[in-house]
């Protein structure tokens, strides 16, 4: 099936190649840092982890979402999504691949990654993160190309597909509440340590994972042959606005229970987020603005009409996917690491390089992305066409 | 496959076979000058055989490594009794005094680079 | 010499010896040859159950504060990096720094004054080594958390998981930042990408002495098996009164501040 990418029109060699030359950069940059250490990173002895544990983090609940075609599909056998839940599980595939790329690239020593395996340690949790996310991506590699082989074919999936896609569903749950695990039983993070930080991470997964999707899903209607429907997008739609309303309860929960509480561990994170914290407040406009995108997405989803005109979705869609990541790829970390246990105050910016190797793993994911659309989509426009033969080239 | 591709492919696969073999083309007719390992004088013996040592000495400082390390074992006693320090530059280097004629002989010439500088400072060596 | 801490290689070994192959064979290089060797502590070596700590605060002058600070990052080449990507394995906190928790709007003004001397704890229940994903940091059967360097991956999970800031991590290559020779050829330097911190002087405790900095407090600094009622913290302990950063954590930190 992988032949299917070799074809395309010049705009689609075109954006192959302006993502292997962002990839390059992103090469370059890394390479940069493997040469001189993470030194090339605003990370600090305060805050240790930065964009790329922050990004790691916000991919794992994309790679997370696609359960949200999975399951109304799969187990409630909800057809609609028959034509879109390969793109959802396709998207999963990029995102972990991303989410593993920031991992490497997060290492001090990264030559010695195969000491996890080695040494193999239960007692961590990310030991745990990275079995939950190579099954996930295999999960997600085995069942979305064995049903799109079966289709391509007109064949019913083989049988053995099932159980592996039933296993799929709590496992895409399993992968970001791992995740939250990380950093939610660190006994000297107040930030962190809550109980709602899996199902927070889960919600504006939920919201994030199906805002990219519904914005691929126009992307892939306008550039070729293949429609998801309107109905598919509309429940997607309806998915995000319960998600984005989740997020932003669930954030409401949190701060109800530090602020009412005053617990001062856990209230200076949220105070230097909102409102900045002995003179220092970097992230205070960038948290208010993800509050405002919320709000704003809130509004346009739950009006029916507003949700069912196609342009102010794609608006909140985009809004939502701000929010979101804000929340996850700015706040989450740096907030849990800012003020530090000693109530000392070191900020966190990103530094150029690192956001340039960023962009790289961006890119390589983007790759992954447009390679198995591509193949995809051929298949599907195949099956659009009625089984005409595919343009010959 | 179609026909007209066939050029590409072999080319393919040609330049494939170029860039892998690189390692065996691109040192041929040259030789590298044999190790010229200097051992100490006035020292028979080593902590192992020299046999072992010859092959497994690698094995046997990873093991060291671990029992100082995580063991707080220090003492190692040989195979003929006698007791030493498992320290690879206090105890390794005290009679293989100069690692440039006796550690990087062989390294160097088998292309192995371990990393046990990047840390363990050698006296001598000013880097 | 009687309980060898004997490794599997070591036993391994006999098989190609038992095959008949001795000597430099193509068996010799994938299995390691028979050798008859044990491995243990030295003699000399101070032991305990419960390797612990006691400072007497109002004992530290500035001069003496400096010197545990200077004679430790001396001894263990750790680099001066004047950046937010710095290492420390001991340093001077504040009392409203080191006891956030302890945050009292009116102390004795000495205490509040006081830069206190801090370092990693030694918690007997370690949130680090709960994290590692590797084992590079572990808890010895003295007590001590040791780092092992060869090991660790750098992932700075540990430093997330320490709930006092103990752990520096490696940004920088440290021997750039280091004169040449490094200041003690004794000890190795760190490579760039790992973490490190206070070990307690493990070097040290296993060839009979204490630790550098307990050498240059002046008596200041009680080091000691916790263990045992007769070790010199656990006599101070007893009469005086005694604080410990953030013990409500659960951490069981080692080093108590004699106040």
């Amino acid at each position: 099936m992988l032949e299917k990418a070799l074809q395309g029109e010049p705009r689609y060699w075109g954006w192959l190649v302006l993502l292997l030359v962002g990839i390059g950069a992103g090469f370059g940059a890394y390479s940069v840092q493997y040469q001189q250490g993470l030194s090339i990173t605003g990370m600090s002895r305060d805050v240790s982890w930065g964009f790329y544990i922050a990004n790691f983090t916000f991919l794992v609940g994309v790679a997370a979402s696609a359960v949200m075609l999975v399951l109304p599909y799969y187990l409630h056998h909800y057809k609609t999504f028959g034509r879109i839940t390969i793109l959802g599980e396709f998207l999963a595939i990029a995102a972990v691949t991303m989410c593993i790329l920031f991992i490497i690239a997060d290492l001090g020593k990264p030559q010695r990654v195969n000491n996890v395996l080695l040494h193999p340690t239960p007692n961590s949790v990310l030991f745990w993160d990275m079995i939950v996310l190579n099954v996930y991506l295999i999960l997600n590699l085995v069942i979305g190309w064995t049903i799109l082989g079966a289709e391509r074919k007109e064949l019913p999936p083989p049988k053995w597909v099932k159980p592996l896609i039933y296993l799929s569903i709590p496992w895409a749950v399993s992968i970001h509440t791992v995740t939250a695990f990380l950093y939610a039983g660190l006994p000297g993070r107040g930030f962190w340590l809550t109980a709602i930080l899996a199902p927070r991470f889960l919600a504006s997964a939920f919201a994030a994972g199906p805002a990219v999707l519904i914005l691929l899903a126009m992307l892939v209607r306008k550039l070729t042959k293949f429609d998801a429907g309107k109905e598919a997008i509309q429940t997607l739609a309806k998915i995000v606005t319960y998600g984005i309303i989740l997020h932003i309860f669930f954030f409401f929960l949190e701060v109800f229970t530090v602020a009412y509480s005053q617990i001062p561990s856990h209230l200076t994170h949220l105070k230097y987020l909102y409102f900045g914290y002995h003179g220092h407040g970097g992230l205070v406009p960038f948290m208010w603005t993800a509050l405002f995108c919320g709000f704003t997405a809130i509004t346009l989803l739950v009006v029916p009409q507003w949700r069912k005109n196609e342009g102010l979705l794609g608006i909140a869609a985009v809004l939502t996917f701000i929010c979101t990541w804000i929340d996850k790829g700015m706040g989450m970390i740096s907030g849990g690491f800012v003020p530090n246990p000693l109530h000392e105050v070191t900020e966190y910016a990103p530094t150029g390089l690192e956001m340039l190797v960023t962009l790289g793993v961006y890119c390589v994911g983007a790759l992954v992305l447009t390679v198995l659309y591509k193949v995809a989509i051929t298949v599907k426009e195949y099956e659009e066409l009625g089984g005409a033969a595919p343009a010959p080239h | 496959m179609q026909i007209k591709d066939r050029p590409i492919i072999i080319a393919g696969i040609l330049i494939f076979l170029a860039i892998f073999t690189f390692p065996l083309w691109s040192a041929m007719g040259k030789t590298a000058p044999e190790p010229k390992v200097e051992l100490p004088k006035d020292v028979k013996e080593c902590v192992a055989p020299k046999d072992y040592m010859r092959t497994s000495h690698m094995q046997l400082l990873n093991e060291w490594r671990d029992s100082v390390v995580r063991d707080g074992n220090r003492v190692f006693v040989a195979f003929n009794g006698k007791q030493h320090n498992m320290s690879l530059t206090s105890e390794c280097l005290r009679c293989h005094t100069d690692k440039a004629k006796f550690c990087d002989q062989c390294h160097n010439y088998t292309g192995v680079n371990p990393f046990c500088w990047d840390c363990h400072t050698y006296p001598k060596e000013s880097k | 010499m009687m309980a060898f801490n004997r490794r599997d290689f070591l036993k391994i070994a006999g098989l190609s010896a038992a095959v008949g192959l001795g000597g430099q064979t193509a068996w010799e290089l994938l299995l390691p040859g028979h050798l008859d060797a044990a491995e243990m502590p030295a003699a000399s070596g101070l032991t305990a159950k419960r390797w612990g700590m006691a400072l007497d605060v109002k004992k530290f002058t500035p001069a003496v504060r400096q010197a545990c600070i200077g004679v430790c990052n001396q001894s263990h080449n750790v680099p001066k990096i004047d950046s937010k990507q710095g290492l420390k394995w001991i340093w001077e906190a504040g009392y409203e720094a080191a006891f956030p928790d302890l945050e009292a709007e009116y102390v004795e003004d000495e205490i509040k004054e006081m830069p206190f001397l801090v370092m990693c704890n030694h918690c007997d229940n370690p949130p680090c080594v709960r994290v590692c994903p590797t084992k590079a940091t572990f808890k010895r059967g003295d007590g001590i958390v040791m780092m092992d360097m060869h090991r660790c991956i750098g992932c700075r999970f540990c430093m997330a998981a320490c709930p006092y800031g103990s752990r520096s991590f490696n940004f920088h290559d440290p021997r750039k930042f280091l004169p040449d020779p490094a200041p003690n050829k004794d000890y190795p330097t760190r490579t760039k990408g790992v973490v490190e911190k206070c070990t307690f002087c493990t070097e040290r405790l296993a060839v009979g002495k204490l630790p550098y900095c307990v050498e240059a407090s002046q008596g200041a600094m009680l080091f000691g098996d916790m263990s045992d009622a007769g070790s010199a913290p656990r006599k101070a302990l007893r009469t005086r009164y005694s604080i410990r950063r953030n013990a409500a954590l659960g951490t069981n930190p080692q080093v108590y501040y004699l106040i």
